[in-house]
């Protein structure tokens, strides 16, 4: 085929050779190098059993939580856009989003659906993981991780959870926001610094708004990558001892 | 000779030994790291707030016909007349702070979110709230108007006699 001699003239070239270094060839060691060199999948292993690709291990429930994240973070960056995260605003430009903005409605509830769907996913994997013993030993650091994931999770949503500032949110977030300061001693000055105030209202807003799209996805990044790179030192997913076929 | 080059090392940096190195290192970042939490605390805590008065303006005493139950919603509180005198309940939930509703047909006052029920008086018929509402400081202002005070729940009930 004359498409891929061409094909692998591009990838012999010059700049090709500049940017992935480990060249062509399908030895062990290029296979190798092309995932050791690169510096989003060298949090992967280089090889995986068979078996752990299997639906049945994994469900691919961790797979589908990031997935839902990558929506989350898209979708939200577009949100951003045309969002003032201010009182009465952050309303008006969330019902603009719904009835004013092309594409917005889609957006919106792509970002909300995607919500939803990642909190139910990432207890799912949580489960999946538990019950089939995945979090034993030398994976029970990641477990831990996975955990901080779970509470960077539901933080995400819960922040979220008010940017509408509509009845729901603000009714939720005075709710949550009084269970917080049942925590003794530093609950209620846990409570003030978190909204800024005594009440629901324009600081709350613009600082859950900072945790929300600033502060949370960063420690998420962070802790994601941690979680993705510890299941290749771990020695790969879990497969339930059994071995390849 | 190594006991004196050690002490040498110690008054100037030139050749500090790795061990002073790190523990001069880290206590300045251990200094630095306290100077932060406590900068960061008081800049995360709002010298100013814009927010409502807790002294409301109930207007005159006469718009509260005997025995009637009035919410005002804007500043959550309820204005009741009995023939004892006017006293005042907060209208926010004592469970975790939502805004209660009066139930003209019930006679009784409802909060929406986990169903709490309270007594005109503030107590508690049924639900979750750990405590009964609270009557707030109420008086007549120089100008003849009911002033409330909704940051200080009162220890003891207290009537307004008109």
């Amino acid at each position: 085929m004359k498409f891929f001699e061409e094909l692998a003239g591009v990838r012999n070239s010059r700049v090709w050779r500049s940017v992935f270094r480990a060249g062509t060839g399908d030895s062990n060691l290029h296979r190798s190098l092309a995932v050791q060199q690169n510096v989003f999948m060298h949090l992967a292993s280089v090889k995986v059993r068979r078996r752990a690709l299997d639906f049945g291990v994994t469900w691919y429930l961790g797979t589908l939580s990031f997935g839902c994240f990558l929506i989350l973070v898209v979708t939200g960056i577009l949100l951003m856009l045309y969002y003032h995260p201010s009182v009465p605003q952050g309303y008006a430009d969330m019902k603009d989003l719904q009835f004013v903005v092309s594409a917005g409605v889609f957006l919106r509830n792509l970002h909300r659906w995607s919500a939803h769907a990642m909190v139910l996913l990432v207890f799912a994997h949580m489960f999946k993981v538990f019950y089939r013993g995945a979090y034993r030993p030398p994976r029970e650091f990641n477990w831990v991780v996975g955990v901080v994931l779970l509470m960077v999770t539901l933080f995400l949503s819960y922040t979220g959870y008010l940017l509408p500032w509509d009845q729901l949110a603000f009714w939720a977030i005075t709710v949550g926001s009084n269970i917080m300061s049942a925590v003794p001693l530093v609950g209620a000055k846990t409570r003030f610094l978190i909204l800024g105030g005594n009440t629901v209202n324009a600081n709350a807003l613009l600082r859950f708004y900072v945790l929300h799209c600033v502060i949370l996805p960063l420690i998420a990044v962070v802790f994601l990558a941690i979680h993705f790179w510890r299941i290749r030192k771990d020695g790969g997913l879990h497969t339930g001892g059994k071995i390849d076929e | 000779m190594p006991e004196e080059v050690k002490k040498a090392g110690s008054d100037s940096c030139q050749e500090c030994t790795r061990r002073r190195f790190t523990t001069v290192g880290l206590g300045a970042v251990a200094i630095a790291g306290a100077g932060s939490a406590v900068f960061g605390y008081a800049f995360l805590s709002p010298n100013a707030l814009y927010e409502p008065s807790p002294i409301v303006d109930a207007g005159k005493p006469d718009r509260y016909p005997l025995d009637s139950v009035t919410p005002d919603v804007a500043s959550g509180v309820y204005i009741v007349h009995r023939p004892e005198g006017i006293y005042t309940l907060s209208a926010v939930c004592t469970h975790l702070g939502c805004l209660t509703a009066w139930k003209p047909e019930l006679g009784i006052i409802a909060c929406p979110c986990h169903g709490s029920k309270f007594r005109t008086d503030g107590t508690k018929i049924e639900g979750p709230a750990p405590r009964p509402l609270p009557w707030l400081k109420t008086w007549v202002g120089d100008d003849g108007d009911l002033l409330i005070d909704r940051s200080e729940p009162l220890a003891q009930k207290q009537f307004v006699r008109i």
